[in-house]
């Protein structure tokens, strides 16, 4: 019998401790997360039948199948788009368990994303740009000076900061949050370690009169991983299930991963509305019905732009609400628990899903308690999921 | 790197240009070629009439596969705008102003904005096309203040 596409789960979540410096292999990495998982929910991984991981991933799946000892691996694949690439593992996980494909889909994310290269830096070569990666546009900028994701992010934010008369200091609110939330999460980089606005206003400027220093993630070594299964089967399983309610992208016409400037309104973000439009639509459900949010922070307006095109407020008043408490644990919405990418670490995007897991599971060391965790909002722009207690 | 040469010194040389040269993809030959030779060109349906950037062979607005280079008039506004300060981008002396150009004919082009103190970048500034050297002997399309 078919199942309905509100079928799997997330059954198990794996991480590696986030540092600068792991001393292992990515290799290495990703098969202790990968493993992290399967022993999380309870799942021999010998039994993992699909893979799936970011196209820019370095780690061979087969390479890490044989870690693994998977006996009889029924599907892989990667996904474009650098950090895109997130919530959209997750909706493909779904996608696979619900069509019936795969009974225990792996999805792993593992990197020395400081101590063996750095996304920050400029690039000491430009094969990640070309195509298949789903970076578009990015090659044009180098010849100008744009080549970092800093500075692509940057001017992506600058035309909405401008329309709304936000200016940097503006952004302080999200990144004090942030780091508020990191400083109680033993497990981030910056636990202990939360900042005022003043220290972001003091922090060295990246893309001026953008973003400085801590408007911008980390750059990070470790691995996170999920084991994704039917609802049915998480059930019998050792971790209380995580229905994937939801889970979808939206890349609409003109729009790119982060070199983001080709499409008519610069002031939103049209795939995080798709996205919004999408998972909505999928779920019945609306902003309201969220008691938290993991929106990928790789830069801090890019938190706001979230903010709106999921509805958690109107066009232009994401600023307000943030200053306002809007994102803190008591807020109307509280967003990125476990400190974001900036405060946490930066493992593309997915240990901020993992947090959403353990909101709903009710886990988290920052725990939402003023409500009963019933839906979580997780987004990686491009793509988006509603992560649901069963 | 010099040659060594015997005859009397010539009239001492503009710097070298340190600006990295453009990436050229198949598709994107035909721009930096004209690029090369200082010409601002925008690729345009032979069918529909409309632009599009980048350049690729399909229109997607009526599907042809007809497509003409033409000449642009090479003003456009700043629509968005940075300057990179940390790390410093390869391949400049002091920090560029970097902008997203909304070009008159309706796409979009990130280049530099030259001439123009940082705190004189207004949004929506009106600029023209000129051309800077690359490495490599290239030309790249850059903008300055409208003039004319």
């Amino acid at each position: 019998m078919a199942r309905t596409f509100k079928e799997a789960a997330i059954a198990g979540i794996g991480a590696t401790e986030f540092s600068k410096e792991s001393g292992r292999t990515e290799l290495q990495l990703a098969a202790e997360c990968s493993l992290a998982a399967c022993q999380d929910a309870g799942v021999d991984p010998r039994d993992i039948d699909g893979m799936l991981t970011f196209t820019i991933d370095n780690s061979d799946e087969i390479t890490l199948a044989r870690c693994l000892g998977v006996k009889d691996l029924a599907y892989t694949a990667r996904i474009p788009g650098g950090g895109a690439a997130a919530a959209a593992t997750i909706f493909q996980a779904m996608a696979l368990v619900n069509a019936g494909v795969c009974k225990n889909v792996l999805i792993w994310r593992a990197m020395n994303e400081r101590s063996q290269y750095r996304f920050g830096q400029n690039p000491s070569n430009t094969q990640g740009y070309s195509g298949g990666h789903g970076t578009g546009t990015l090659l044009w900028n180098i010849p100008f000076g744009a080549m970092t994701p800093a500075s692509w992010g940057a001017l992506q934010a600058q035309r909405y900061m401008w329309n709304y008369g936000l200016t940097n200091a503006d952004l302080a609110h999200v990144c004090v949050q942030q780091r508020k939330y990191a400083a109680t999460n033993p497990n981030a980089w910056f636990y202990q370690k939360p900042i005022t606005v003043e220290d972001h206003q003091n922090s060295k400027w990246i893309m001026e009169p953008v973003l400085r220093l801590l408007d911008c993630c980390q750059e990070s070594d470790g691995g996170v991983a999920f084991l994704v299964t039917s609802l049915e089967r998480a059930r019998d399983l050792k971790q209380p299930p995580v229905q994937i309610l939801g889970a979808c992208q939206s890349i609409p016409f003109n729009v790119e991963v982060i070199a983001n400037f080709h499409h008519d309104d610069m002031t939103v973000m049209p795939e995080a509305k798709g996205v919004a439009k999408r998972l909505y639509e999928m779920t019945g459900l609306g902003p309201q019905d969220m008691q938290a949010a993991m929106l990928y922070d790789a830069f801090s307006p890019h938190v706001l732009l979230q903010l709106e095109a999921f509805g958690f407020c109107k066009p232009g008043e994401a600023a307000g609400f943030v200053k306002a408490g809007g994102m803190a644990i008591d807020g109307a919405t509280p967003t990125n628990t476990h400190g974001g990418l900036a405060g946490e670490a930066y493992i593309h995007g997915m240990n901020s899903m993992a947090e959403g897991v353990r909101q709903v599971r009710g886990t988290s060391v920052n725990q939402v308690t003023k409500k009963t965790v019933n839906n979580v909002l997780v987004s990686s722009g491009m793509a988006g999921a509603i992560l649901s207690k069963v | 790197m010099t040659t060594p040469n015997d005859s009397a010194p010539a009239a001492p040389a503009a710097p070298k240009p340190i600006r990295l040269a453009p990436i050229v993809t198949p598709d994107a030959k035909d721009f930096w070629e004209a690029a090369d030779r200082e010409e601002f060109i925008g690729e345009k349906c032979s069918d529909c009439g409309k632009f599009r950037f980048p350049p690729r062979p399909m229109c997607p607005y009526c599907h042809s596969l007809k497509r003409e280079y033409v000449k642009l008039s090479g003003y456009g506004t700043v629509h968005s705008w940075t300057v990179p300060r940390h790390p410093p981008p390869f391949g400049f002396r002091e920090a560029p102003i970097v902008a997203v150009i909304q070009l008159q004919e309706g796409t979009r082009f990130v280049s530099n904005v030259v001439g123009v103190k940082i705190e004189d970048v207004k949004q929506d500034m009106e600029v023209e096309v000129l051309f800077e050297a690359t490495m490599g002997n290239h030309k790249v399309p850059v903008f300055k203040p409208r003039t004319k």
